[in-house]
């Protein structure tokens, strides 16, 4: 079947089976291979996407359920002048990442936080990214990049 | 994955149409099912999605003040909009895996699955809830009919729960760190004509009335009244994370608990 949507503001169609998860439509249809797939189990979080503005495992979705859907991968969120966003250049300058597998999950999680809750405390952030896991164990830069990204003091958080 | 026809109605009569085809399997957020399909152990020839179905999102108080919750409304919803009404089920459906689970996975889609260690049966059975389907409504209490087992028919499609909101209730669980399923969870209900008590996560065969705790909390609602009880273990789950000694003991934790923060 045609499976058509907006992603990062551009109107896409691709043929997809039932059983196209949205990572893989993005990924092997529309070649956006910076959400990644990482457990493919929906645990790891490294295939959030936003899907009409809600964080999503975009392994756990199908893409004919988006279909009609806004959708916003990492792709998106650099500035229109394809520098880094906001919350992209505070992950860089947070050390935020080490192999950089979790890292765009972590930052569409991060986004819809701070869509949500502009200023969170660090618990609040760690809480919220308890559904991304990031292998290399660098959670602590991650909820400073956040809290940088918030315009917080990051510096001040205390190792939890 | 097999693959399959998908579907997705925006009726919720549409959506009965398709559900009556051979080998159809209605889908909600599909957290459990979509992991279940792609380990081949559900084979539908059509899945047929609810999340198109508008008739069937949202949380409304009902005129008997009940909390009327539609069956393909995500947890993420219900942790918004039942705070003010029913806190302790906002509290519970936001404690319900991660954020982005809680965006796509459903009531409904909870309840018709009946995991033995999911959080929302509990809250359903504490408070005797009723769930609607599209053909008749079913008391909580014939609801749950074992492990991943239901009153559900073939076809039959959760179209809402209505739950009587309590005096004083409160959800405590145990969860499994990693999956933050309920190792043991414990949904107590306090009403004027007695206090309801329901534990998922525990037994083998699924949520269930712990009976004894209900007594003595109707008699005298406080964590110290279920000093004297013991929960006996015959029954339930022992695995990796934890003997049926052990969850038995939880069982009686977690409801203190439960009862502490009501």
């Amino acid at each position: 079947m045609k499976v058509s949507m907006t992603v990062n503001g551009k109107a896409v169609s691709g043929e997809a089976e039932g059983r196209t998860l949205l990572s893989s439509f993005l990924r092997d249809g529309l070649g956006l291979t910076g959400t990644h797939v990482g457990c493919d189990t929906s645990q790891c979080g490294a295939c959030v996407v936003h899907v009409d503005g809600k964080a999503v495992k975009s392994c756990t979705v199908f893409a004919a359920d988006a279909a009609g859907a806004n959708v916003t991968t990492i792709e998106g969120m650099a500035n229109p002048d394809g520098t880094l966003g906001t919350l992209q250049q505070a992950f860089q300058d947070h050390h935020g990442l080490q192999c950089g597998f979790c890292t765009p999950g972590m930052v569409m999680s991060a986004a819809a936080l701070l869509a949500d809750n502009p200023k969170p405390t660090a618990a609040e952030v760690r809480h919220h990214l308890e559904g991304n896991i990031c292998r290399c164990t660098g959670y602590h830069n991650i909820v400073k990049a956040v809290l940088a990204a918030s315009g917080q003091d990051a510096d001040r958080i205390a190792a939890e | 994955m097999y693959n399959f026809d998908f579907v997705k109605p925006t009726s919720l009569a549409d959506a009965v149409k398709a559900m009556a085809q051979e080998d159809a399997q209605a889908l909600g957020g599909g957290q459990t099912l979509i992991p279940t399909l792609k380990q081949r152990l559900a084979s539908p020839a059509v899945l047929v999605s609810l999340s198109g179905i508008a008739e069937m999102k949202g949380v409304c108080v009902g005129d008997d003040g009940a909390l009327c919750i539609g069956g393909a409304t995500p947890h993420a919803t219900v942790a918004k909009e039942a705070a003010a009404k029913f806190p302790a089920l906002a509290a519970l459906a936001a404690g319900i895996g991660d954020p982005a689970v809680r965006n796509r996975g459903t009531i409904g889609g909870s309840l018709a699955n009946n995991d033995p260690s999911a959080c929302y049966p509990s809250a359903v059975l504490a408070t005797g809830a009723t769930i609607v389907t599209n053909t008749r409504k079913i008391a909580a209490d014939d609801f749950f009919e074992g492990l991943f087992t239901t009153a559900l028919e073939p076809g039959e499609i959760i179209t809402e729960v209505r739950f009587p909101v309590p005096e004083r209730g409160a959800y405590a669980k145990f969860q499994q760190p990693a999956s933050r399923f309920a190792l043991t969870g414990a949904f107590v209900a306090k009403y004027g004509s007695g206090v309801r008590v329901a534990i998922t996560g525990a037994s083998e065969n699924g949520v269930f009335r712990w009976t004894e705790a209900e007594k003595a909390l109707s008699a005298n609602f406080s964590a110290g009244a279920l000093d004297g009880l013991t929960v006996p273990s015959d029954g339930l789950i022992g695995d990796l994370h934890g003997t049926p000694a052990y969850r038995a003991n939880l069982v009686k934790v977690m409801t203190k608990r439960a009862v502490a923060s009501a």
